[in-house]
Order: structure tokens, then C-alpha cells, then sequence
């Protein structure tokens, strides 16, 4: 009678541990809490929130924290679609940067605030096509195109400020700018919504039309997908150019909150990031399969990695290895040989439950 | 020399695919032209010596990058090494530790990373470039974390010579003809000859080739796979710090942003030398010929003009020609 029971549990305990372990997004929200939990032991007031009314939003380590994130969130987002497709872009930081010297310099010379938003936006746009053309038209290596496109668009971003560190912050009438990185939408920071609204939209784009099954097929067999009628150079193409903007976006989120733009290291590293957030939440980098939730949560858990390491007072010039560390922990983690190997040992332990059941 | 055995090897073969070696020959030798036409101060024995003796390290890093690149892999961590085993090793220097200790130990530290990518790859399966690309970070992060000071090396170091002034020997009244040479440039010359060895004369220098073209087949043919992977990340990471003891002893300091992006430069000689980025197919001595290009940049855009920060579009300009070039040649190919 006993047995029947036993063995329904047993049916019912590894699916049940597979789902919760299975899923990624769980991990990443146990990763957030975990960080959450060290920053404030190490500091009592992490989690305090006070409402500033200069500004007219909230205040606090968090809030700081998720005014960071809105930038991961959007490269973050574009890396993601381009890894989908089995590709890379690595020219992120550098656009970034682009985008940031354009807005910059443009509001130096007295370009009009909007013009400037719209023509660095447009920069962005046009790296990321060009990006697209070499992947989609030409045929060319991703790696190898947006390699080319980190290293030329740090030359471009420096020819577009003669080299200089442009400083807007003296630049009459950049409110809107400067509302779109450090201002407040109902208390919450309005670079997180504006970020999130273009995840969703972007979100939206994928899963309600057949754009995200597109990417995704592509990413399994290019050719099988041309011939199932799908235009992959197209899909490409789209990619590349989604990245490029979004990537514009967040440069205008980072150099916004100063109004400056450090031309060697406004977007220096920041590809290492998106790809570190893409990884976190759970999309292979050998494309096929995206998720944009998991690479938002990705990117909320890299500002907060950062914030970790603020908090904890280790030195800056640490944050590279520390990152490096996370990536190569995460990674061998997702190695089928330690999946075998933790396989193996489950199978082992529910073998020797089962003998001693029978003794 | 170099150059002479490069074409020669070209000829012999008159494969579609040695043309963008021969197009970087060819380049190399009309910017030569261009710079003593428009300047006057190219084709000279000073001119070529500086060119060597300032640049070894880059073709040391060229041919570092020619190994993992013919498997169709990358070595995104040959910078960061540098950085790391240059701070190391004049903090050790700084510390009192003899030239030869210091040489082994800058070695070994390289040897660490190399082995650690391979393990990343071949045990846990990350791309090349992943694994690389975090060792990368994890190289650069430690030398941050020892030193973010501009260190210089102690005097009477024992050290200095590898990159010192070096023999002359043709020595002319005029400075400007002098033709001279360093140890930087003979370790550059005998990392050129022991790699094409490797490579062209040996079964692993076969194995390597045959990764690169299909690594499956490599592996049903039963050829050592896994075996010679690690021998190709270790190979360019001790290249590596090798570059990076010639770089530092011809300086004489070290910093721990020193060295930032070198890998692209190393890419850039690798592809503009002819060989395939996607692997299989190269030669060692393109990856020189590309690092000389590569190097003779740097004068001609200044003496032209253009304002340094534009140089790094030039560069990506031309990685861009030569790898649509490669493109089209093996399209051609195919058809």
C-alpha cells in the first residue's frame, strides 16, 4: 500500500525541484534578495527610503541603485535580441558614448534640447544599422563587425569632441535632458520608467507578433528558417539596428546625469555588462531561445552587483575581476558537464533511497 | 626578410585565398613609398629600425593572436596579461627580486591565465571569446587591485637591456641611418621562427589547421583535440607576457591600464596578415606583415595630420576592408 504512495512522491519531487530549480528566474530573484541581504547587514539604513521634495521623488541607496539600472536595461534589452539570433554586439559601450558626445556637444553648440535627443538617438540608429548591414548584407562575422564598430565609434565619439570631456552642465534650457536621467515620475525615477516602457514595448513587439519567434528561428538554423519563408538578412538587419538605438538611449541616460561625456569611459566595459545580464537572465548564448523578463531582471541584478560592491567600500578598480568572477561562476554552472555531474548525483542518492526502502 | 619569405611562400601556393597576404604586402610596401614620397623620412635604416624595436611587441602579440584565431577561436586576454604581468613584475623588481626571477615569474602568471581559459573552454564549454573576454576582466581587475600607480622600475635594475638601446650595426654619421637592433626585436624574431615551426613544421601546428577547418572532423580523425586547445590559450597568454617583458623593459614602467586595447590591434595585424577570422586558413608571417602595417600607421596618420583621436577609425576602417576582402575571396571560392 506503501509503495504505490512512495513512488507518486518520488514522480512528483524531481519534477517539482526541477521547475523551481529549472527556472532561472528564480535564481536571479534569490541572487537580488542575497545582495539586498549583505548590503544591509553591512549597512543598517540600505533599505530606508525618504521622500525628497527639491526633486519631488524618493530617496535612498535603492532609489540610486534603480536610476543605474535604467541604462543596463536598455543595452541589456538590445543584447539580448542580438544574441537571440546567435550573434553578438560588442560596439554597445561605444555607441553609447557616441550618443552621449553627440547630445553633448550638439547642446554646447546650441542645438535645441529636443533636436539634440532626437539626432543622437538617430546617431545610435545609424551605427546599428550599419552594424546590420555587415551582419545581414555582407555576411560578416558579428563578433568580428561590432569589434570593428566598439573600436571606430570610440575614434568617432572622440572626433565629435575634439577629444575634449564636452561639458554641458552650464548649457542653458537641457531641462528635458536632464529630467530624462535624474528626474521623477511619481517618486520613481523617470529613467527606470522610461526603460521599462521600452522593455514592455519591445516585449510587446516580440511575443504579441511573430517577430520573437522570427529571431528566435533564426538563431536555431539560419538557412532552415530561409527556407521556411522567413527573411533572416531582414531579421538581422532588425536586430542590429534595435541594439544601436537602444544603445543611444542609454547613452543618453549616462551622460545625462552629469551632462558630460568622458569620452574614454562613458560606455567603457558596458558590453561585458549587457552580455553578464543576457547570461544571468537565462537566454543561451548559442541563440535560439530569449528571454527579455530574465535579461531585465539580469540587468536590475548587475546595477545592484554594483551597488554591492559600492556598499561594501571595495575599491573600484576591483569591480572587473569581481564581475569577471560572477560570469565564470555562472557559466560553469550552466556547463552540461556540472548538469551531468549534479544529474548523476541526484540519480545516485534516489538509488540509494530506493535500496534502503527495500531493505 | 620578413617580407621577402612571406611572398615567396605566397607563390608558391597562388591560392585564392593568399590574397589579402599578398594585398598587405603590397600595402605595406606603398605606404612605405607614400610616407618617403610625401615626407621623405620612411625608407631609411633609422626609419625601419625604430619601426622593429618600437613595435616588437605588437608582433610578438600578433603572433600570439595568429594561434587561437586559426582554430576560429579569439584571445581577448593578450592586453590584460600584459597589464598584469607588467605590474607584477616591477613590483617585484621594485621589491628587490633578480631580472631572471622576475622573467620566470612574469612568465608563470601568464601561464595561470592561458591555463585558465583553456580550462573554461574545453572543460566547461564557453566560447572562446566568453571565456576569454572574462579572464580578460579578471587579468585587468587583479592588476587594479595590486597597483593603480604609474610604477617605475628601480635603477641598475638588471632588466632594462631586453628593450635598452640596443647594438648598432651599421653605424653612420647620421643618426637617421643608423640600423640598430634590441633584444626586444630578437625575441620578437625568434617568436616569429619557433611559431612558424610550430605551425607549418609540426603535427600540432597540422592539428591546429585542422581544428580551424572543422573541428569534428578533426576529432573523428582522432587528432588531440582537447590537448592542443589548451596548448593554443596557454601558447598566446605566455606570448603574451613575453610582449609584455619586452614592452616594459623598453619603457621602464608599468600601469595597470597599460595595454588596453592591444587585443584589437593584435586582431587587427592578425586579419590584415590574410588570416581567415573564421579559421583554417593563414600564415604567421602575414600576422607579421600585419603588425608592421599595423605600426606604420600610427606615423603616417601624424605626419598627414589627422588628429589622433581619428585613428582608431582608420584602423577599424581597414580591419573592415580586409575582412570584406576575405569575404569576397572565399565567396569567389566557393562559387
Amino acid at each position: 500500500m506503501s509503495k504505490p504512495a512512495k513512488q507518486q512522491s518520488e514522480d512528483e519531487d524531481p519534477s517539482f525541484l526541477r521547475r523551481i530549480f529549472g527556472n532561472q528566474l528564480i535564481w536571479s530573484v534569490v541572487a537580488f534578495l542575497a545582495l539586498i541581504l549583505v548590503c544591509t547587514l553591512v549597512d543598517h539604513s540600505f533599505l530606508s527610503l525618504s521622500y525628497n521634495p527639491r526633486t519631488g521623488g524618493l530617496a535612498g541607496p535603492l532609489i540610486t541603485m534603480i536610476q543605474e539600472s535604467a541604462r543596463y536595461l536598455m543595452i541589456a534589452t538590445g543584447m539580448t535580441l542580438v544574441i537571440s539570433t546567435s550573434g553578438i554586439d560588442l560596439s554597445v559601450g561605444s555607441v553609447m558614448a557616441v550618443a552621449g558626445a553627440a547630445a553633448m556637444q550638439m547642446l554646447i553648440n546650441g542645438v535645441n534640447v529636443w533636436m539634440a535627443i532626437l539626432i543622437s538617438l538617430a546617431v545610435g540608429l545609424v551605427l546599428g544599422c550599419i552594424n546590420g548591414a555587415l551582419v545581414s548584407i555582407l555576411g560578416l562575422q558579428p563578433f568580428i563587425t561590432t569589434l570593428i564598430m566598439m573600436l571606430a565609434g570610440r575614434g568617432l565619439a572622440k572626433v565629435i569632441t575634439n577629444g575634449q570631456n564636452a561639458d554641458a552642465s552650464g548649457v542653458a534650457g537641457s531641462g528635458p535632458l536632464r529630467w530624462m536621467a535624474n528626474g521623477f515620475i511619481l517618486g520613481i525615477p523617470a529613467n527606470f520608467v522610461i526603460a521599462v516602457i521600452i522593455v514592455c514595448l519591445v516585449g510587446l513587439l516580440m511575443r504579441k507578433t511573430a517577430a520573437g519567434m522570427m529571431i528566435e528561428s533564426v538563431g536555431i538554423n539560419q538557412e532552415a528558417s530561409r527556407m521556411t519563408g522567413i527573411k533572416p538578412r531582414r531579421i538581422l538587419f532588425l536586430v542590429y539596428a534595435i541594439s544601436g538605438l537602444l544603445a543611444a538611449v542609454a547613452g543618453l541616460f549616462a551622460t545625462a546625469s552629469v551632462m558630460r561625456v568622458d569620452v574614454v569611459k562613458t560606455g567603457q566595459d558596458l558590453e561585458m555588462y549587457a552580455i553578464l545580464a543576457v547570461v544571468i537572465g537565462g537566454t543561451s548564448l548559442l541563440g535560439g531561445k530569449f528571454s527579455l523578463l530574465g535579461s531585465a531582471f539580469g540587468a536590475v541584478i548587475i546595477a545592484m552587483i554594483r551597488k554591492t560592491i559600492i556598499t561594501l567600500g571595495i575599491d573600484s578598480a576591483a569591480t572587473p575581476a569581481f564581475f569577471a568572477v560572477v560570469v565564470i561562476i555562472i557559466c560553469v554552472m550552466q556547463a552540461p558537464k556540472v548538469h551531468n555531474a549534479v544529474a548523476e548525483f541526484k540519480r545516485r542518492r534516489a538509488m540509494r533511497q530506493s535500496a534502503e526502502v527495500v531493505a | 626578410m620578413m617580407k621577402k619569405s612571406a611572398s615567396r611562400q605566397t607563390g608558391f601556393r597562388l591560392s585564392p585565398r593568399a590574397i589579402p597576404t599578398v594585398a598587405a604586402v603590397v600595402i605595406f610596401l606603398l605606404m612605405l613609398i607614400m610616407g618617403q614620397v610625401l615626407f621623405g623620412t620612411y625608407i631609411r635604416l633609422g626609419f625601419m629600425s625604430s619601426l622593429f624595436m618600437d613595435h616588437a611587441y605588437l608582433v610578438i602579440l600578433a603572433v600570439a593572436m595568429t594561434f587561437p584565431i586559426l582554430t576560429g577561436g579569439i584571445d581577448l586576454s593578450v592586453g590584460a596579461i600584459v597589464a598584469i604581468t607588467g605590474v607584477v613584475g616591477v613590483k617585484l623588481m621594485i621589491a628587490g627580486v633578480p631580472a631572471s626571477l622576475v622573467i620566470v615569474i612574469m612568465i608563470a602568471i601568464g601561464a595561470v591565465f592561458g591555463l585558465l581559459a583553456g580550462v573554461l573552454i574545453e572543460e566547461f564549454n564557453m566560447q572562446p571569446f566568453i571565456a576569454t573576454l572574462s579572464t580578460m576582466f579578471l587579468a585587468r581587475g587583479i592588476a587594479s587591485i595590486i597597483s593603480t600607480d604609474s610604477l617605475n622600475m628601480p635603477q641598475n635594475n638588471n632588466f632594462s637591456w631586453i628593450g635598452g638601446e640596443g647594438l648598432k650595426i651599421i653605424d653612420n654619421p647620421k643618426i637617421s641611418n643608423d640600423l640598430s637592433l634590441n633584444f626586444g626585436v630578437i625575441v620578437a624574431l625568434v617568436v616569429v621562427a619557433v611559431s612558424y615551426v610550430i605551425l607549418h613544421k609540426t603535427r600540432t601546428g597540422r592539428t591546429i589547421y585542422a581544428i580551424g577547418g572543422s573541428r569534428s572532423s578533426a576529432e573523428l580523425m582522432g587528432l588531440p583535440v582537447k590537448r592542443t586547445q589548451y596548448v593554443i590559450y596557454l601558447t598566446s597568454a605566455v606570448l603574451a607576457s613575453i610582449a609584455s617583458i619586452v614592452y616594459v623593459a623598453g619603457i621602464g614602467s608599468a600601469k595597470n591600464t597599460m595595454g588596453v586595447g592591444w587585443e584589437l590591434d593584435a586582431v587587427a595585424a592578425v586579419v590584415i596578415g590574410g588570416t581567415l577570422i573564421t579559421g583554417g586558413y593563414g600564415y604567421v608571417l602575414g600576422s607579421v606583415i600585419g603588425a608592421l602595417v599595423r605600426s606604420i600607421i600610427d606615423p603616417l596618420t601624424s605626419d598627414f595630420g589627422v588628429p589622433a583621436e581619428a585613428v582608431t577609425i582608420v584602423v577599424g576602417l581597414m580591419i573592415l576592408a580586409f575582412v570584406i576582402l576575405q569575404r569576397l575571396v572565399t565567396f569567389v571560392r566557393k562559387e
